[in-house]
């Protein structure tokens, strides 16, 4: 098994995680763990917010740059961990029993 | 250009400052008075002016231009994928994937993120920085005032505005509102006017969803309960018309004049049937009619609302409103145009057996009428300047009522969700809203929807939003404060308890009033024979009876009163006699004891 499997196969074995999904810097979804229409609407979608927020952070101080992004919601958390190729978003709910 | 007259001046004193200096006056020309032209001339006198004492104003009006929206839709579809990968080709998508898969900057990132992203899950597990520390805590109920407040307003779009008369709920979530558009005026609707009906989108006020045509204007829609796309309506010229919004504006089939209503056909329903395609319908001609969708032809049942249950349509009582309620689906109720309230069943053998009772109801039409969805024994009637709170089984009177408005009233309804709750539309624009456990006299809230009166009413079944509708087509919708739309602690039990209550009070006044009536007759009966005959019209009095009897009443007062003048006078003339002003008074007591 390649390292990537590795790394995902753990992430999943974490409490409460739902969905992996890697995203490359066009918004296509390479690797995933959901059904394929789920998977599109979440690329696409955080795609295009974290692009904005890494904006944002720059905007505010070109020095800086984002690192993490988390979005806290009713049901779940998405979290999102950018790379100037590949975004990787995890779905996670952590109240999950 | 002419040069008429030339000022010289030499170049040289051109700017130069003027000196002035002091001197004499002196004449330069003396017209002298000539009093032969004041002959050519006429005095006026009085000379008439007009004066305004106070502040003069004008006034202005400019109406800004109306801002048109439009709704447009965006299909998104996949898409950010290389131009010689087509992302509908799995084959392809997964060979592109396997090569980026490979890359090797793809896996350092990914492992990197991952250790990142772990952090953060093992974060989200260690602790729950969310955590609600004071989630069970009881918060005490704030008891807000209850108050309305307008989302939207639906103006009839066309020139000539018609009166909303009708307004049923899109049955699956409020989202739509379907309005019947009518003028109701007796030959009130010119040529131009428009006989289109308006399906709303609820959020949006500026343009109909969908518009319904009808051959006759609508008096009333209703949304299928089982098949939101197809809405029944009944017609101002009596018939009957159905529409699924699949198939477009026109009906797709109409009930044939012969076989329809006489009179515009003021309410129909449908009927909570397996097929969900049976309906009826009442008109102000007196029928109740039967429909099934599927075979308009001609109706499936008929009932003629004789009073008398002869089944004569030339006594039969004209129909305003109709009630029914699915859980109860072979029952109903109407509301005539005399005031009186008949509940039928529709399951009887003969058909005058199918109306069960009479109540007396109210002085004018009765315009709405409705069961309590809690407890189906108590309905609401809404009529003249009363609403009426029912029991089935005291026939003789309402059991509560509001106070009499100062205003006619035009419709009315219970709250789907709270059984104490029922609203009131009127004739000044207001809507009230009663909460007969909170406030038994007055309205918990009044509220001005609009300066035109008010038509009609319906609350979406959430009991949430109001919809009323006004004489000019103005469709108000309205979002009720919490706690008008959710059930108070013990509501139920409270609501059962009051119209016990109140059922129990007019049986014992009902029994009591009977009592006086056989004591009277046996008192009567002891004095002669005379009155036998009025005791027998008592139990049905004929209306002809009622005539007769109003108008001795009417002549025996009036000899009363004639012969208390010609006493008077005789009594003016005898003043110096005290002894005989006093039958005077006596007799005026006696003549009032005689009139009641």
């Amino acid at each position: 098994m390649s390292e990537v499997e590795e790394t995902i196969k753990r992430i999943q074995s974490h409490k409460g995680v739902s969905g992996i999904i890697i995203v490359n810097a066009d918004g296509i979804p390479i690797r995933t763990t959901l059904d394929n229409s789920t998977t599109v609407q979440y690329s696409g979608l955080i795609h295009q917010l974290a692009a904005k927020a890494k904006s944002t952070v720059r905007d505010l101080d070109p020095q800086n740059d984002l690192t993490f992004l988390r979005i806290r919601s009713k049901k779940h958390e998405i979290m999102v961990a950018p790379d100037n190729e590949y975004l990787l978003i995890v779905i996670q709910n952590p109240n999950a029993v | 250009m002419e040069i008429v007259y030339v000022y010289t001046k030499k170049r040289a004193e051109f700017g130069r400052q003027c000196n002035f200096t002091d001197r004499s006056a002196e004449l330069h020309v003396d017209i002298v008075p000539d009093p032969t032209l004041a002959e050519n001339f006429i005095e006026r006198n009085p000379v008439d002016s007009g004066i305004q004492c106070v502040q003069e104003m004008s006034e202005h009006e400019i109406n800004t231009e109306r801002f048109e929206t439009g709704s447009r839709g965006i299909n998104h579809t996949e898409g950010g994928w290389p131009k010689d990968v087509n992302p509908q080709e799995v084959e392809q998508v997964s060979r592109y994937r396997k090569k980026v898969e490979k890359d090797e900057i793809y896996v350092n990132t990914i492992q990197q993120l991952g250790s990142i992203m772990e952090h953060t899950i093992k974060q989200n597990n260690a602790i729950d920085i969310y955590e609600e520390y004071f989630e069970n805590l009881q918060l005490d109920e704030v008891e807000d005032t209850p108050s309305a407040k307008t989302i939207n307003v639906f103006r009839d779009p066309n020139e000539i505005k018609r009166t909303s008369t009708h307004i049923s709920w899109f049955p699956d979530g409020p989202r739509k509102l379907a309005v019947a558009y009518c003028n109701l005026e007796f030959q009130g609707s010119s040529p131009d006017t428009s006989m289109d009906s308006y399906i709303w989108d609820v959020e949006n006020p500026n343009k109909p969803e969908m518009t319904l045509k009808p051959v006759s204007p609508l008096v009333c829609l209703e949304y299928n309960p089982k098949d939101s796309h197809v809405l029944l309506g009944g017609c101002y010229n009596g018939q009957i018309a159905y529409w699924d919004v699949r198939k477009g504006s026109q009906p797709v089939e109409m009930s044939p004049i012969e076989h329809s209503h006489r009179d515009p056909a003021y309410k129909a329903i449908w009927i909570t049937s397996k097929t969900g395609t049976e309906c009826f319908s009442a008109s102000s001609d007196g029928q109740v009619l039967w429909w099934d969708i599927r075979k308009m032809g001609e109706p499936t049942e008929k009932l003629i609302l004789d009073p008398t249950k002869k089944q004569d349509p030339t006594k039969a009582l004209g129909a305003m409103s109709l009630e029914y309620e699915s859980t109860m689906p072979t029952k109903f109720m109407v509301g005539s145009e005399q005031g009186s309230v008949i509940a039928c069943n529709r399951k009887a053998k003969t058909p005058a057996e199918k109306i069960v009772a009479i109540y007396p109801g109210h002085l004018g039409p009765v315009y709405s009428l409705q069961r309590n969805s809690f407890f189906p024994k108590n309905f609401l009637s809404v009529g003249d300047w009363k609403a009426r709170i029912w029991s089935e089984d005291i026939r003789e009177s309402s059991i509560m009522w509001t106070k009499q408005y100062q205003s006619y009233l035009t419709d009315g309804c219970w709250s789907p969700v709270r059984p104490s709750v029922f609203f009131i539309t009127k004739m000044d624009g207001t809507l009230d809203v009663w909460d007969i456990i909170f406030k038994q006299n007055d309205p918990t809230l009044s509220l001005q929807v609009c300066d035109e009166p008010l038509h009609s009413l319906r609350v979406q079944d959430q009991g949430r939003l109001v919809a009323c509708g006004s004489h000019t087509g103005t469709t108000t919708l309205l979002e009720l404060s919490d706690s008008l739309y959710t059930l108070q602690r013990n509501e139920k039990n409270l609501v059962t308890a009051m119209f016990e209550r109140e059922t129990r009070r007019e049986k014992i006044l009902d029994t009591r009033h009977r009592e006086m009536k056989i004591k009277e007759r046996a008192k009567s009966s002891a004095d002669g024979g005379k009155e036998k005959e009025e005791e027998g019209g008592e139990a049905a009095l004929d209306e002809e009876d009622l005539y007769a009897k109003a108008e001795n009443e009417f002549w025996s007062i009036i000899n009363q009163e004639k012969k208390n003048i010609e006493k008077k006078k005789e009594a003016d003339m005898d003043k110096a006699d005290p002894g005989k002003q006093s039958p005077i008074p006596e007799d005026g007591d006696q003549d009032q004891g005689g009139e009641n």
